[in-house]
């Protein structure tokens, strides 16, 4: 049924979609097969396998207690892991969407006081830690380096007592690294151009060739706090 | 929020998500997802690429004394508490609030024949973005597009050769289209509306949309 409503439209579009429902059906077996891997690699010596820490199974759930401490209590220790772990990779981010080495690092020291000075503004239930600080690292880059003005939408106010609900936020910083794990294991060619495309550096008319990302937990997740933020947004009117 | 039926097409939503989109369209989205969720899942899914992308950076060298200067910028800045801000209670969604002032009163309308006005927002040489604002029941006269136009109703509603459009709607236009929009009967139809630079004409926009407009 599913597939008599895809092949009903037109045959390129179905055809991307069929696609996208590949990758969405075929990567999250691939994760568990992966995970289990790695909680015995792990121990031996992941790490070195591969840099990139979301192995790590605490990983994103560290980076949002973080901010949260950094938020509450002003914790400077909190800051420098931030610090170490993201510093580096914004800067190679900016390097990448076109700033010299001074502006990236500039750009990235400004894109961190931000993450300081907006903490109590993050919510681990819209958003995981890494996507969160892309947004300011982008904003600062479109701002300092590209000179472009990027209006935000408005804000979805959130409220005080979803903070204290860690199984919902939990679930969403698991997911943002399952995606980063997704996006790092798409086909080579696809995956060099949706960096291309957040470096700012995609050929626009390759931009419509980014249909099949796999973002269909990832959607439900948003859609389901959106939804509510808003039911909370009309209790309090 | 609203139940937009007429969503903005995913790769103008790629391109806000990663600072490519041309400002005076950028306006419109950023309008739109304040209104839309719909929308607003699909940008903030593509933000969770761009977090993906981040995580996924190989590590380069920072400078030396990076976290101390970046500890100086904090404490030069006063410790500012940012607010979230509340949601518009008018027709214009905060994303105007930059281009119109804070309050409505503010729009400087000018009149451009037939009681139609209009109130430009922004200007360059990419795009420009202006206020409609159209009487009730008025057709305007039938007319082509030279570049991109992308409309979003934020009062009323209209409807043309296309569809209906009421609050929230967008509708895309190209060379291709050629309209006679009319406001509904008993209500002002006030439209938010960005379109290219007529003398642009290796634009990117209308090439990328093709598929989508031929409706």
């Amino acid at each position: 049924m599913i597939l008599d409503h895809i092949f009903n439209h037109d045959p390129i579009v179905a055809t991307q979609r069929y696609y996208c429902m590949q990758i969405q059906f075929v990567i999250p077996s691939d994760f568990k097969l992966r995970s289990f891997q790695l909680s015995f690699s792990h121990l031996i010596n992941a790490k070195e396998k591969n840099n990139t820490t979301y192995m790590n199974k605490s990983f994103a759930d560290n980076w949002s207690n973080c901010i949260k401490k950094l938020s509450e209590d002003r914790d400077v220790h909190a800051f420098r892991e931030l610090f170490n772990y993201f510093s580096p990779r914004i800067k190679s981010f900016l390097l990448k969407s076109g700033g010299s080495v001074s502006q990236a690092e500039e750009c990235m020291q400004e894109a961190m006081a931000s993450v300081w000075q907006k903490a109590h503004m993050f919510d681990p239930t819209k958003a995981s830690a890494a996507t969160w600080i892309f947004t300011i690292a982008r904003n600062k880059q479109l701002d300092a380096i590209r000179k472009i003005r990027r209006p935000e939408p408005e804000d979805l106010p959130w409220m005080e007592s979803k903070q204290d609900d860690p199984s919902e936020s939990l679930i969403l910083q698991e997911e943002q690294k399952n995606l980063a794990f997704a996006v790092s294991k798409l086909p080579k060619k696809q995956r060099l151009l949706i960096e291309k495309a957040f470096y700012g550096d995609l050929s626009h008319s390759k931009i419509s060739e980014l249909t099949d990302l796999p973002l269909g937990t990832v959607k439900s997740r948003i859609r389901l706090s959106i939804e509510r933020l808003r039911k909370e947004l009309g209790k309090e009117i | 929020m609203i139940e937009a039926k007429h969503h903005i097409p995913n790769e103008i939503l790629v391109a806000y998500s990663t600072g490519t989109l041309p400002e005076a369209f950028s306006i419109i989205v950023a309008c739109h997802i304040s209104l839309c969720d719909k929308c607003r899942v699909e940008v903030e899914a593509l933000d969770a690429v761009g977090g993906a992308i981040l995580t996924n950076q190989e590590k380069i060298d920072v400078d030396e004394d990076s976290f101390l200067k970046t500890m100086e910028l904090i404490s030069n800045s006063n410790e500012k508490i940012l607010e979230t801000e509340k949601s518009s209670k008018s027709i214009y969604p905060n994303p105007l609030k930059n281009y119109i002032g804070h309050s409505e009163d503010e729009i400087k309308w000018k009149p451009i024949g037939g009681g139609i006005k209009q109130s430009i927002l922004f200007n360059n040489k990419d795009a420009s973005a202006r206020l409609l604002s159209i009487p009730a029941g008025m057709e305007l006269p039938d007319h082509s597009h030279k570049g991109l136009e992308m409309t979003m109703v934020l009062q009323g509603a209209f409807s043309d050769e296309v569809a209906h459009f009421e609050r929230g709607d967008i509708e895309i236009g190209d060379d291709k289209l050629t309209h006679t929009p009319k406001a509904d009967p008993g209500e002002l139809c006030i439209c938010l509306v960005a379109t290219q630079a007529p003398l642009v004409f290796n634009n990117w926009l209308p090439k990328i949309l093709q598929p989508f407009i031929r409706i």
